[in-house]
């Protein structure tokens, strides 16, 4: 955690600012504010801050405004930001970085994403392959959304869209060999499954990523 | 021709349709689609958003089992084939970020295979004179947005599209099946993808935008190639009315008059019999 914090206060040794750069290998510094990210982002009426003002933000060292920010979250990543960044900055994976810095400093809200991406990847874990109906009866579930989405649910199994039973794959242990390694390489960051997300899959998924 | 076929998690549940009238239309126009065994999930538009090195390995597995079969990887798909094609860009540039990945795969990745869309393999593989040779009944007065989204087309050094910002083979595609190709702004214009899970207000809105353009535009239906923006484009709409979505293999499908194209679109969530029927295009 930075020593600055507060809304006009400043990292002046750009800590923060290097970390996202080393995490993301993006030039985050060349950012001059043209918002041309911002007037093309399609999401960018949904969140509190522009793709810009997140990138002067990382600059500026305002580590827990960025990292505790719905913005970074509502990112879906359809790269248009990065796709017409005349610096060659590929704004989507600088929100990936900061999203994997979000979880792993317990900053981030389950519900804006990060709880829905860690079951869809137990999932995966388990299975080699998601079983959507399963992951999404499971969300539902633990987002209290159940009942008020069941006939959305109903329509889609009568429409053979929700089969009963997802399929697996057979060398599983590759997939967990994957999963070991990617956890391991997290620079201290997802370097355990119980550090991601702790206490939201506890109980029933007791093998998170 | 033979090519590996990866149809992914979706096409097994919410988009059955799409994998049924991909592997029909690819028999009509003698493409072989061998399943590419023991394929695992690309890790779709969730693993990247906790684990960058679990978004590139678990799509470069199954590279790894595309180079063993020997072909080239097709995948309906347009959220698969950017993993896929973002694992394999990475593997091909080589260094130490393909080392790592080769690592947390457990084999090496030698660039003897590559990743193509369907739709991409369509335009380039079996050509657009092929595909024209086999419409046997001309989707005629059929006025059609067509909807890229952004997978299939970004990032250009990803995907090698040459005019990311307007690209041109859907629309070519529905031309040669004698569709009206409606022009419009917003073909790569995104559908929110999986916020339709963890925000949906922002989902419905990006799609009431797109039916509305459209709308404005002239189409009476919007043709898709991935099945997030085809759900949500069904899913996200505050009723099931208005224009219909279709698979771009739906409509070719149709085009060739083959049997099945009933029960593909008998999955749709919005009725597309309707307009079909009124313009002829179906019994």
């Amino acid at each position: 955690m930075s020593e600055v914090s507060g809304p006009l206060a400043v990292d002046t040794a750009g800590r923060f600012a290097d970390e996202v750069r080393r995490r993301t290998g993006q030039p985050i510094e060349r950012c001059y504010q043209c918002a041309k990210c911002a007037s093309g982002c399609l999401v960018a009426e949904y969140t509190d801050y522009r793709p810009n003002q997140i990138l002067r933000m990382v600059q500026f060292g305002l580590r827990e405004q960025v990292l505790r920010s719905r913005a970074i979250w509502v990112c879906s990543s359809c790269q248009a930001c990065g796709a017409r960044c005349p610096n060659g900055i590929n704004i989507a994976a600088v929100m990936d970085g900061l999203k994997e810095m979000a979880v792993a400093e317990k900053l981030a809200v389950p519900e804006q994403g990060p709880l829905f991406h860690q079951m869809f990847m137990d999932g995966v874990r388990r299975m080699g392959r998601v079983h959507e109906a399963a992951v999404l009866a499971r969300y539902k579930l633990k987002t209290h959304r159940l009942m008020a989405d069941f006939g959305l649910g109903l329509r889609l199994f009568r429409k053979g869209k929700f089969p009963l039973l997802g399929s697996r794959i057979r060398r599983q242990e590759e997939i967990e060999r994957i999963f070991s390694r990617a956890l391991a390489s997290g620079e201290g960051v997802t370097r355990h499954e119980a550090v991601l997300l702790p206490g939201v899959l506890a109980g029933s998924h007791g093998k998170g990523i | 021709m033979k090519l590996s076929y990866y149809p992914g998690c979706s096409l097994e549940a919410t988009a059955k349709e799409y994998d049924a009238s991909a592997r029909t239309v690819c028999a009509a126009l003698d493409v072989e689609l061998a399943d590419l065994a023991d394929w695992n999930c690309c890790g779709a538009t969730s693993a990247h958003n906790l684990n960058r090195l679990l978004a590139l390995a678990l799509p470069a597995r199954n590279l790894v089992l595309a180079e063993n079969a020997g072909l080239d990887l097709v995948t309906p798909c347009a959220a698969c084939y950017s993993r896929l094609r973002t694992a394999e860009h990475t593997l091909r540039r080589g260094g130490s970020a393909a080392r790592e990945l080769e690592e947390a795969v457990g084999a090496p990745f030698g660039g003897r295979v590559t990743v193509l869309s369907l739709l991409e393999a369509m335009v380039k593989r079996v050509g657009l004179s092929a595909v024209e040779e086999r419409v046997k009944r001309p989707l005629t007065g059929l006025k059609v947005a067509c909807y890229y989204g952004c997978l299939l087309v970004r990032p250009r050094e990803v995907t090698g599209v040459e005019r990311p910002e307007d690209p041109v083979w859907l629309d070519d595609l529905m031309r040669r099946l004698g569709a009206e190709v409606i022009p419009w702004s917003f073909k790569t214009d995104c559908c929110g993808a999986s916020q339709a899970i963890t925000n949906p207000d922002v989902s419905r809105g990006l799609v009431a935008r797109l039916l509305a353009r459209a709308g404005e535009a002239g189409a009476d239906a919007l043709v898709t190639a991935c099945p997030l923006c085809q759900t949500n484009l069904e899913m996200q709409r505050p009723t099931s009315q208005g224009a219909p979505c279709f698979y771009f293999t739906e409509l070719m499908g149709l085009a060739f008059g083959l049997d099945g194209a009933r029960s593909w679109l008998g999955r749709h969530l919005v009725d597309p019999f309707g307009l079909l029927r009124s313009l002829s295009l179906i019994d």
